[in-house]
């Protein structure tokens, strides 16, 4: 299994085996589930409540469905670990955090340095997104 | 126009920074080209057959004169020189090195200019309607909301990595010179019945290898719901278009796979619950962006007179000039289409002069348009002839708009590695062909447009007379298309038969708009002779 290199939660790492969502659904006692690029993440909303995991694996980091994933999944409510896992660059921390990950466990380890810039890097954001963190539209308009 | 305030500024400067770093890192060999790629296509760098091209956003085609300047500086000190005016109303340098990039980016943002998405799988730059907010016919000045969305489209963290290019068109008029339904979104401004201004949203038009013509999604989105709704159409699009072949992931696929309605459902599916997200920004917004667009301090007595005894200046006025929607004023558009020359190139000091006379004679403010050509758009006309002089004597008074020398051309395979013909040559020999003022007054409004690859970066499908090169075993080959036409009333065009080579193509255009000439009836341009009468005549002209 891959190593989650950064993690910004301050509960315990759940190390549950990750099925997929069609195992998932089907027999439904596991805790960690993972979802590929072409799963649809609404077929999990009806069990947030017994999820402590969600892995959402990006094959190639291009492919960017699991933005959505993610975003679908904190907007229903969903409070537990959202793992990005597979192709993860640095490019992408930051906007993938955005987007409601708090987990990430990059294929090839990430330079630490590099990753913590990318993480730093943008002060404000334009958009409302999963992150709660207040737009630049509302910082301009707060009273 | 729009003016930074410190948000805006950080998020440029931070680009700056972000890219820099990228640069290093693959320069220090940290990234591999094929994954530095799409890094750099995200900021509009491209690589083609000789040297980087960098693409440079101009947000819904207006620009100030330092913006202008700044243009023309880069094009000298990073370039060879020159520029290249663009159809997305963009410019771009073709030959730029890896490692000067992040200086160039430096230089723009400090003029409030960027490079972000202006290429890559993710939501390019807004284009708008050139004439906007000088236009006589338009309902509202439609780059309000062009501003809004630049603003939630830029680096939005959940659309950057979509299945294809994206690209939105915002216009406020019936006249739509912004080519608008073939846009992935094309949002028309309109008002209901209950006099309230909202937005119109067509999706799934497109050029391209399939071109189609945006379907009407939805007709009346209120304006605090713009935002939400534009996101549901992205996230539809990002979760269920085509991946698995790239030529099939832009989203008029989908929308044509899924028919219209079935996308609008899940797309109003979608919607409805995103409202609820409060992903909205507030109209005080919308407020805050409107009054960077008011009109400039027009002199309201200004005199509608004018002295056309000059005949080459009466000809420029009459083709290059639109009306206004202030008394005493004019849109004067220069035309970057000289005689022979490279469509939308200027050189440095055409366009650091260009410039100067926007600050002079324009309210500080230009416009690139979809048609390679810039835009004066408040012009008094007393101040018109001494403007046409000056850009006469610069090679920049050529009164060609909208006729046959006019041309709309890619950068073809003079420059570009996925072009399959050369356009540009093309493009010259017709020019000259019918570049003289009596041929260009015969045939009248002629829109002619040049792809050298059926990814149609020249707008083929949309020109009165398309030109569409193809690599036939080895040798170039040039398909003719007629009756295209972008605005209102939204055609592709229809390819007449078999191809022909570099003359042979232009001796068909001749024959083409013979075919007009001898057909026309009064006031009939070639594309409303060419509906009238069908293809076969222009058929048994050119193959007879």
């Amino acid at each position: 299994m891959v190593e989650v290199q950064f993690r910004f939660r301050d509960d315990e790492a759940v190390n549950d085996p990750a099925v997929t969502v069609d195992a998932f659904t089907e027999q439904s006692n596991a805790t960690a589930v993972r979802i590929e690029p072409g799963d649809d993440a609404r077929a999990l909303l009806p069990y947030l409540d017994q999820l402590a995991l969600v892995e959402v694996n990006f094959p190639a980091w291009t492919d960017g469905r699991g933005y959505s994933s993610a975003r679908i999944l904190r907007e229903a409510g969903y409070t537990g670990e959202i793992r990005a896992v597979g192709d993860v660059v640095i490019d992408m921390l930051s906007h993938l955090k955005r987007c409601g990950f708090d987990a990430f466990a990059p294929e090839h380890p990430l330079n630490p340095t590099d990753a913590q810039n990318a993480f730093e890097r943008w002060d404000n954001v334009y958009q409302a997104t999963a992150d709660g963190r207040k737009p630049i539209w509302a910082l301009r308009h707060q009273s | 126009m729009y003016k930074y305030d410190q948000y805006d500024q950080q998020m440029v400067d931070t680009r700056v920074a972000e890219f820099r770093d990228q640069v290093r890192r693959r320069l220090a060999g940290e990234l591999t080209e094929e994954q530095f790629r799409p890094l750099r296509l995200q900021n509009g760098l491209y690589l083609q057959l000789h040297a980087y091209m960098l693409r440079v956003a101009v947000p819904y085609g207006t620009l100030n004169s330092a913006q202008m300047t700044v243009l023309g500086d880069i094009a000298d000190k990073y370039d060879r020189g020159y520029g290249h005016f663009t159809t997305r109303q963009n410019i771009q340098y073709n030959w730029i090195k890896l490692e000067d990039t992040p200086d160039i980016l430096a230089d723009l943002a400090k003029v409030e200019m960027h490079a972000i998405q202006t290429s890559g799988n993710c939501i390019r730059n807004i284009s708008s309607d050139q004439y906007a907010g000088a236009a006589a016919d338009e309902l509202v000045d439609p780059r309000p909301y062009a501003e809004l969305l630049r603003q939630w489209s830029s680096f939005h963290p959940e659309f950057l990595t979509l299945p294809r290019k994206f690209k939105i068109a915002v216009i406020a008029s019936e006249t739509d010179r912004a080519a608008m339904r073939l846009h992935d979104i094309g949002i028309k401004m309109v008002k209901n019945d209950a006099g309230e201004i909202g937005c119109q949203f067509y999706v799934g038009g497109g050029m391209g290898r399939t071109p189609m013509i945006g379907p009407m999604i939805k007709e009346f989105v209120p304006l605090d719901q713009l935002i939400t709704y534009s996101e549901a159409c992205l996230r539809v699009y990002n979760r269920y278009g085509r991946r698995d072949n790239k030529y099939k992931a832009r989203i008029k696929i989908l929308v044509h796979e899924l028919g219209k309605d079935e996308y609008a459902r899940q797309v109003e599916e979608e919607f409805a619950h995103l409202l609820s997200q409060g992903i909205e920004p507030p109209l005080a917004e919308l407020e805050r962006i409107k009054p960077y667009f008011d009109d400039p301090a027009f002199d309201t007595g200004a005199s509608d007179d004018l002295d056309l005894s000059d005949s080459d200046f009466r000809v420029w006025v009459e083709r290059n000039c639109h009306a206004h929607k202030q008394a005493g004023y004019t849109i004067a558009t220069v035309s970057l289409k000289p005689i022979g020359g490279i469509p939308g190139d200027a050189s440095a000091d055409q366009i650091r002069l260009m410039a100067q006379l926007a600050k002079d004679y324009s309210f500080d403010e230009l416009r690139v348009t979809h048609a390679q050509n810039i835009v004066f758009p408040h012009v008094k006309k007393a101040d018109l002839y001494t403007l046409w002089q000056k850009l006469d004597e610069a090679g920049l008074g050529t009164a060609n708009l909208d006729s046959v020398g006019d041309i709309i051309a890619c950068p073809g395979l003079d420059y570009c590695s996925l072009a399959n013909a050369r356009s540009i040559p093309v493009a010259q020999k017709i020019s000259e062909r019918f570049g003289s003022a009596e041929k260009q007054a015969e045939i009248g409004e002629l829109k002619l447009k040049i792809s050298g690859c059926i990814n149609a970066c020249g707008h083929h499908h949309a020109g009165h007379i398309g030109i569409l090169g193809v690599d036939k075993k080895g040798v170039e080959n040039y398909q003719l298309l007629l009756g295209g036409c972008e605005g209102a009333d939204t055609s592709l065009g229809k390819i007449t038969g078999p191809g022909f080579d570099e003359d042979g193509i232009v001796d068909a255009v001749e024959k083409a708009t013979g075919v007009y000439l001898a057909n026309k009836q009064e006031g009939e341009r070639f594309l409303d002779t060419y509906r009238r009468i069908g293809m076969d005549p222009f058929k048994e002209a050119i193959y007879g």
